[in-house]
């Protein structure tokens, strides 16, 4: 089993607010996230597939297949965007995310499960920063 | 994508923190002449330092409301109290946890783990730290449970 890593970048503007909580309520426990203007991340998206190599190509799976699905299904939707605003997940209505690190790498793995052939997905990993990420190995 | 927004899936937090310190690789068990063989450079009784970056992995369930595993205030108030404020620019040998344990990273690692295990926000799974830019060392869980 070979593990392949692939990096793709995004850079979004996002909030975090909870409907259900009073605006103090929000910015109790939100802090300077909870600012309805917005700020903004430069994101590093790490995906990481599991396979077994095939034995003609050499590869797992074709990199530039790889590089595609990840603009197509993420980097598109993401890139120069507003995650509250403007990506379905994230956006207002009863199933709206709060756009955290942790629910990014969940959304990510939601997009991209089952869309790369010959490999099975194992590690969505988000940077927020360089100091911050989460990880979500599609664990329930 | 309707599930998800309702369950608590377990996900990971990564959280690098930054300390610098000095320490001197040294064993009791061992003669003069073996500390120097076994350590080289790192024995120098002056001692050397790093500036060391300790990545401390948390996971639980996304809890529904904040979209979190923890808040990160708290991980790094945690973190400023237990970690930062009692290692950083502090000689490691002269800390009561190395006096009869070799402050190697791999030590080093073992004991904020230690330390992470109190706290009450989310479960500490894994401690990695860059003693320099060419060594890192981890410690707990790899990967993920399946």
């Amino acid at each position: 089993m070979i593990f392949l890593t692939r990096k793709a970048e995004f850079s979004s503007a996002h909030y975090y607010w909870n409907d259900a909580w009073s605006k103090e309520e929000n910015e109790r426990v939100f802090g300077t996230c909870a600012n309805r203007n917005g700020h903004g991340h430069n994101y590093t998206l790490e995906v990481t597939v599991a396979g077994e190599v095939d034995p003609v190509s050499g590869f797992v799976i074709d990199l530039k297949e790889m590089k595609e699905i990840l603009e197509r299904e993420v980097v598109s939707v993401y890139d120069h965007r507003h995650l509250n605003l403007e990506v379905p997940e994230f956006a207002a209505g009863p199933c709206a995310k709060v756009p955290t690190t942790e629910n990014i790498a969940i959304a990510i793995w939601e997009r991209l499960d089952g869309k790369i052939r010959g490999a099975k997905l194992h590690r969505v990993r988000v940077y927020e920063m360089a100091d911050l990420f989460a990880d979500y190995y599609g664990e329930r | 994508m309707e599930e998800s927004s309702r369950t608590g899936r377990k996900a990971y937090l990564s959280r690098r923190y930054r300390l610098s310190a000095s320490h001197r690789l040294h064993s009791d068990a061992y003669s003069a002449e073996q500390n120097r063989a076994v350590y080289g450079k790192c024995n120098n009784p002056h001692g050397h330092g790093h500036n060391y970056i300790v990545e401390v992995t948390v996971g639980g369930p996304v809890d529904r409301a904040t979209g979190m595993v923890c808040d990160l205030g708290e991980l790094d108030g945690f973190a400023r109290r237990n970690l930062l404020d009692r290692f950083d620019h502090r000689n490691l040998n002269m800390l009561e946890v190395f006096r009869d344990t070799v402050s190697t990273t791999e030590n080093f690692a073992r004991e904020v783990y230690r330390i992470f295990e109190g706290f009450a926000g989310a479960k500490i799974e894994r401690v990695r730290i860059e003693e320099t830019g060419n060594n890192s060392f981890e410690y707990g869980k790899q990967g993920c449970s399946h």
